[in-house]
C-alpha cells in the first residue's frame, strides 16, 4: 500500500513537472538536466543486451547507451536501463519513456514515417538465413521444397519465411513454437529439417546449444535485409546529431586504430589531425555537437571502438562468436562506413 | 484433571472433528482392505486390467528417467556449465545456484539484496500472522501500516544510509508479491462496491457497475495490460510519464475486480429473501444492513470463488512480461539469456514453477481451512 501511495505521488509529480519539461522542449536539454540517459533495451537478448547475475547489463546495444552517456557526462555509468518488450518498444520511445531505443530493431520505412523515429547508423546488419544439418546434402534455400521449417511465432521471421517460400513458389510444412529455447530443441531433436532466424542468432545456437556444432551449416541465401539500429524519436535535431556521431566515431576510431588501451598514448603523440580533432586535442567537434570536447576520448576510453565493443560482446571474445561479416570495417569489405569528424 | 473434565472446561477441546477417512482396523484387515479395493476398482473387468496395466507401463516410461533426471544424474553445483555438459548428465541445478539471487530479485542492485530479501519475509511473516485465527484483532490494522511502510522503505530507501533504487529496478518474487497483493487488496473493496452497486435500486450507480463489469469482463487481461502501458502512454500529453509499475498494478487491480464482483454478486443473491427482510424490519440503514447482516454471510458463502480468482490473479501477474516488467517468470526467462546457461531452461522453468506452487498451494490450503472455520456453524 505504502508503495502505492509512493507511486501515486511520484505519478502526481510527474504529471506536474512532466508539463513544464515538455516546454522546455529538447530531449537533449532534458538528458543534460537530468543528469542520467534513459535508455531503452532488450529485456534480455544474449550478446546485444542482457543483466548478468549481478543485474549488470551488457551486450552490443548496451554499449551503444553507454557510449551515449560517456559522451554526454564523461561518465559510462550513468544510464538508466529501461527493458522493454517488442511490443512497446516504439512506444516507450515516442511517448518519451525513453531518450534512445537500442533494442535491436530493424530499421524500416513505417518506423520512420508513421512511428516517429530518427534512425541513426547501424549497429549491426542482420538477415534471415536458414540453418540445416549436413547430412540432409543441402546447399541452397531453394532445395528446401516440400521441408519442415522450424520458426518462432509472432516475429517478421515467420512472415519473411512465407512470403519466401511463395515466392519461390515451394511448398512449406512451417513448426511454429513460441519460445526461443523450445524452437532450438526441436530443431536440435530433429523434428524439423531446417531452422530460420536472423543469421546472427542461428550462428549463436550452432556454437551453443547443439552438441555438435560441425554437423550443421548455414545456408548462404539471406531472405531478409535486417539492419538493426538505434532510434531516437522526431523533434530533436541535435539530440540525433549528438548520438549519430557518437556512433560514428566508434566506427571512426576504429578505422584509425583508436582503441580503448592505446587512446591515451594515441592522443598524446599523434600528429594526424584527423585524429586530433575526433580525440579533441585539436577543440571544435564537441562543440558543434553540444558535446563537451573529449565526448570522443571518452567515448572510447570507457567503452572502446566499434571493433572491441563488437568482439567483447557477440564476436571472438563471446560465447556467441559470431564472424564480423557484413559488419566488418568498409576497409575490410564490410559494411560499417562512417564519415569523417571535422 | 481427567481428560473429560479438562475437554468440558475447555470449549475447544469439545470440538469434534470429524474424521477424515474410516478408522483402520486391524492390520492385517488393512491390508485385505487394500487387495479388495485394488481388486474393485482397478482389475475389476478386462478394459479395466488393461488400462490399469498400461497405465502402470506408462509410469514406469516416466517416473524412473525423470527421477534419475532430476536427482541421480543431477549436477547440483557447478561454477561453468562445462560439468552439466558432459554425456549422461540429468537437470542441471548448477545454473539455479548460479542465477538464483538473479531470478529471486531481478535488476535489484546486487549488493542491496538484503533489503527485498528482509522485505519479503518480513511481508510473509505479517501474512502468516494474519492468517492465524488466535492473533485476528484490531492490532492487525497498525501492524500492517508499520509492516507496508517498513517494506516501501526498504525497497525505495534513500534514508538511513540506503542508496535509492528506482521501483524499475525491482524485480523477482518481491515485485511478483507487490503486484498480486496490492492487485488483490485494492481489487477487493472496489469489488464489494461494484456488486453492491451491481444490485443497487439507483439507475445511475447500477448502470455505471454493470458497464464497467461487462466492459472489462469482456477484454482479456494481456489487453487489460497492453492498454495500460501502450496505449495510454499515446493519450497523454508528451513528456507526461505515468510510473510502469503503477500503471500494472491499476490494469491488475481494475481487471481483477470485475471478476471479484461477479462472484461476490453471487453470494449476494444466494442470501434467503428473509435476510434482507429480517434486517428491514428491525429499523437497520442500507449501510448497517449491509455490514451487519448480508455481507459476513455472503462473503462466507463464496470463499471458493474468491480465492479461485486470487490464485488465478497471482499467476496472472506473469503476463507483465510484455510490459518488460521483469516479475518471477521474466526475471527466470532472462536468466536464461546468458548463451552460456540457456540450453538450461527447463531447470529455470521448474525452479520458478515450484516457488508459483508453494504460493499457490498455501493459498488453497489456507482458503479450506478458513471454509471449514467460518462455516462451522453452518455446515450442512
Amino acid at each position: 500500500m505504502k508503495t502505492l501511495y509512493t507511486a501515486a505521488a511520484a505519478a502526481a509529480l510527474t504529471v506536474g513537472l512532466g508539463a513544464t519539461a515538455a516546454q522546455a522542449g529538447e530531449t537533449f536539454d532534458a538528458v543534460k538536466e537530468r543528469g542520467e540517459l534513459v535508455c531503452g533495451v532488450h529485456t534480455g537478448l544474449a550478446g546485444f543486451s542482457a543483466p548478468d547475475e549481478q543485474g549488470n547489463w551488457s551486450g552490443l546495444d548496451v554499449d551503444v547507451c553507454r557510449a551515449v552517456a560517456a559522451a554526454v557526462f564523461g561518465d559510462s555509468e550513468k544510464v538508466k536501463y529501461v527493458p522493454l518488450s517488442a511490443q512497446q518498444r516504439l512506444t516507450a520511445l515516442q511517448a518519451g519513456e525513453v531518450d534512445v531505443l537500442a533494442r535491436n530493431t530493424t530499421h524500416t520505412l513505417t518506423r520512420d514515417t508513421a512511428n516517429g523515429l530518427n534512425f541513426l547508423p547501424v549497429n549491426y546488419y542482420d538477415g534471415q538465413g536458414f540453418m540445416v544439418r549436413k547430412d540432409l546434402g543441402v546447399d541452397s534455400a531453394r532445395q528446401l521444397d516440400g521441408a519442415t521449417v522450424c520458426v518462432q511465432t509472432g516475429t517478421t521471421t515467420e512472415l519473411n519465411l512465407a512470403d519466401y517460400f511463395r515466392a519461390n513458389n515451394m511448398q512449406l510444412n512451417p513448426l511454429t513454437i513460441e519460445a526461443f529455447e523450445e524452437v532450438n530443441a526441436a530443431y536440435a531433436s530433429g523434428r524439423c529439417d531446417a531452422l530460420t532466424s536472423d543469421t546472427s542468432q542461428l550462428a549463436a545456437i550452432r556454437a551453443n546449444d547443439l552438441p555438435n556444432p560441425d554437423d550443421h551449416v548455414i545456408l548462404p541465401e539471406l531472405i531478409s535485409k535486417e539492419p538493426l539500429a538505434p532510434a531516437v524519436r522526431h523533434g530533436d535535431d541535435q539530440w540525433f546529431d549528438a548520438v549519430k556521431w557518437v556512433l560514428h566515431a566508434m566506427v571512426d576510431a576504429e578505422e584509425m586504430g583508436i582503441t580503448s588501451e592505446n587512446v591515451d598514448q594515441v592522443k598524446a603523440e599523434t600528429d594526424n589531425p584527423n585524429v586530433k580533432r575526433l580525440l579533441g586535442a585539436t577543440p571544435g567537434m564537441g562543440e558543434a555537437l553540444g558535446l563537451p570536447n573529449e565526448w570522443a576520448y571518452n567515448v572510447i576510453s570507457q567503452v572502446g571502438n566499434y571493433g572491441q565493443s563488437f568482439e567483447r560482446n557477440v564476436g571472438q571474445d563471446s560465447p556467441l562468436n559470431l564472424e564480423r561479416g557484413l559488419n566488418a570495417l568498409w576497409t575490410d569489405g564490410g559494411l560499417q562506413y562512417a564519415p569523417p569528424a571535422r | 484433571m481427567r481428560q473429560e473434565e479438562r475437554d468440558a472446561r475447555n470449549p475447544a477441546y469439545t470440538h469434534i472433528e470429524e474424521p477424515d477417512e474410516p478408522t483402520a482396523g486391524h492390520p492385517t484387515q488393512r491390508v485385505w482392505d487394500m487387495l479388495g479395493w485394488t481388486k474393485k476398482h482397478l482389475f475389476s473387468s478386462i478394459p479395466n486390467t488393461i488400462a490399469t496395466l498400461v497405465c502402470l507401463y506408462l509410469l514406469w516410461l516416466i517416473i524412473p528417467p525423470f527421477l534419475d533426471w532430476a536427482f541421480l544424474s543431477a549436477i547440483w553445483s557447478s561454477d561453468t556449465p562445462d560439468a552439466c555438459k558432459v554425456d549422461g548428465a540429468g537437470a542441471c541445478w548448477a545454473f539455479v545456484e548460479q542465477k538464483h539471487r538473479f531470478i529471486l530479485f531481478g535488476l535489484y542492485p546486487f549488493d542491496e539484496q538484503w533489503r527485498p530479501m528482509t522485505a519479503v519475509v518480513l511481508f510473509i511473516a505479517a501474512l502468516a500472522a494474519s492468517c492465524y485465527p488466535p492473533f485476528w484483532s484490531k492490532w492487525l490494522i497498525p501492524l500492517w501500516a508499520v509492516v507496508l511502510t517498513v517494506c516501501g522503505v526498504l525497497m525505495y530507501g534513500g534514508v538511513f544510509g540506503m542508496t535509492y533504487v528506482d521501483n524499475t529496478q525491482w524485480g523477482g518474487v518481491p515485485l511478483t508479491l507487490i503486484l498480486s497483493v496490492t492487485g488483490i487488496g485494492l481489487a477487493f473493496p472496489l469489488a464489494v462496491l461494484l456488486a453492491l452497486g451491481r444490485r443497487s435500486n439507483l439507475p445511475a450507480i447500477k448502470t455505471i457497475c454493470v458497464t464497467f463489469i461487462e466492459l472489462i469482463r469482456g477484454v482479456p487481461l494481456i489487453s487489460v495490460l497492453f492498454m495500460a502501458s501502450i496505449m495510454f502512454p499515446l493519450f497523454m500529453p508528451e513528456g507526461v510519464t505515468v510510473d510502469k509499475l503503477l500503471r500494472a498494478i491499476v490494469g491488475i487491480m481494475l481487471f481483477t475486480s470485475a471478476y471479484l464482483a461477479e462472484a461476490i454478486r453471487g453470494g449476494l443473491q444466494s442470501l434467503p429473501r428473509g435476510q434482507y427482510e429480517a434486517a428491514d424490519s428491525l429499523g437497520l440503514s442500507y449501510w448497517q444492513k449491509t455490514r451487519l447482516i448480508v455481507l459476513p454471510q455472503a462473503l462466507r458463502i463464496v470463499i471458493p470463488p474468491l480465492v479461485n480468482q486470487f490464485i488465478s490473479t497471482f499467476k496472472d501477474t506473469s503476463l507483465v512480461i510484455i510490459i518488460g516488467l521483469f516479475d518471477l517468470l521474466t526475471s527466470a526467462k532472462t536468466a536464461l539469456a546468458d548463451p552460456e546457461w540457456r540450453q538450461f531452461y527447463a531447470e529455470s522453468y521448474i525452479f520458478a514453477a515450484i516457488l508459483y506452487f508453494s504460493f499457490a498451494f498455501f493459498m488453497s490450503r489456507y482458503s479450506q481451512f478458513l471454509e471449514r472455520r467460518l462455516n462451522a456453524g453452518t455446515r450442512r
